[in-house]
């Protein structure tokens, strides 16, 4: 490097902490425990070497698909506090860098499945990334009110594409998995947009909060958390469930409807005078909701491989 | 042998990062090694068409 070109440096220099960042760690974190959940319980059993590569080419799918979401919603993360610190609105990374590392890990993350499992999987993944980044991101998530319920596809492929990498197929416990985050997906964000109230509205996106009030959003809560609840109680009567995910289907949906109709049952008067309360409590529980119900898949399949 | 120079400042400030980059491509080498020996020493077909008579795959292919 000449000292001409050494010279030409920014203000702030990038960490590779910045660049992970861009990955969207946390979400990553989720894909990777919904997609070795989908590739454990899977009736085909992959080498170590094969399923650890999977779960990372899967996981750098998802991250790439988060960097490409960051580059294309910069302007209205940097409106949104939640989403101000993210590493382009912050001014850390340059749009430019987001794209280049969206696109290149997006392809090495697919031919990489591809090359490590089977071409169901890498097509899948594919498929899951330009749902995202597209679907979602360039199109829905600015247009319509109903973007949290299609584009929540994308994050209820991973489970699917585990199930895939393994068996090189899809079958209806992959579904299910599928039907599982899909349906759990509005809720749980419409919780979240009731009491983080002002970002959304700040950043005009047409959330159902902003588009059709705050006691449409409580009802919609309420109608998708009934449509969810027989899809785990289902999966648990497959192949793939047993005791251990039908006893924790039956709670935790007990309990989510109890939270959905409690949110359903008040009114914004109540919800501001005890700071959003229970809509802060159902939007915790529906995390514990997703990890218990794929935990318990993961428990039954042990409790299989011991009998 | 009086070219040696002090460490430039960027070289400093992008430690992190080239150490960041040089052990994720490793990783990625490290990954794309144990592939190669899980299948093939599964005795995985290694041979795809390319536009050229492959008679080794032509049988299975077809």
């Amino acid at each position: 490097m000449s000292e001409a070109s050494i010279n030409v440096t920014r203000d702030y220099e990038p960490t590779f902490g910045d660049y992970v960042a861009l990955l969207k760690p946390r979400v990553m974190s989720l894909v990777v425990f919904t997609a070795l959940v989908g590739l454990l319980v899977a009736p085909v059993s992959l080498h170590p070497v094969e399923a650890f590569a999977a779960i990372l080419f899967i996981a750098l799918g998802a991250g790439a698909s988060g960097a490409l979401n960051m580059w294309y919603d910069a302007d209205i993360d940097a409106v949104m506090r939640r989403t101000a610190k993210r590493p382009v609105p912050s001014g850390r990374v340059e749009p430019g860098e987001a794209l280049a590392i969206g696109v290149g890990l997006s392809g090495l993350s697919v031919v990489m499945l591809g090359l490590a499992t089977n071409l169901v999987a890498a097509g899948l993944l594919a498929f899951t990334i330009f749902f995202y980044a597209v679907v979602y991101t360039m199109w829905l998530k600015r247009w319509t009110p109903q973007n949290i319920v299609i584009g929540g596809a994308a994050g209820a492929f991973p489970p699917m594409v585990g199930w895939a990498a393994a068996t090189g197929s899809v079958s209806l416990e992959a579904c299910l998995m599928f039907a599982l985050i899909f349906m759990w997906t509005p809720p749980h964000f419409w919780a979240l947009a009731l009491f983080m109230k002002s970002d959304y509205d700040d950043a005009g996106v047409p959330m159902l909060t902003v588009t059709h009030g705050r006691k449409t959003t409580r009802r919609h809560i309420l109608a998708y958390t009934v449509l969810l609840t027989p899809v785990p109680i289902w999966l648990a009567l497959t192949s793939v469930g047993g005791p251990v995910t039908l006893v924790t289907a039956l709670i935790l949906n007990g309990f989510f409807l109890k939270g959905a109709y409690d949110i359903w049952h008040r009114d914004e008067n109540m919800a501001e005078a005890d700071d959003y309360r229970t809509e802060r409590k159902f939007f915790r529980l529906s995390l514990y909701y997703l990890f218990l119900h794929f935990g318990a898949l993961i428990a039954d399949a042990i409790l299989r491989g011991l009998a | 042998m009086s070219d040696l120079r002090a460490t430039h400042d960027i070289h400093t400030r992008r430690f992190s990062r080239n150490l960041g980059v040089a052990l994720a491509l490793t990783g990625l080498v490290a990954i794309i090694l144990g592939l190669t020996v899980v299948k093939v020493k599964r005795g995985d077909g290694m041979e795809r068409f390319d536009h050229v008579v492959r008679p080794s795959i032509e049988s299975s292919g077809s």
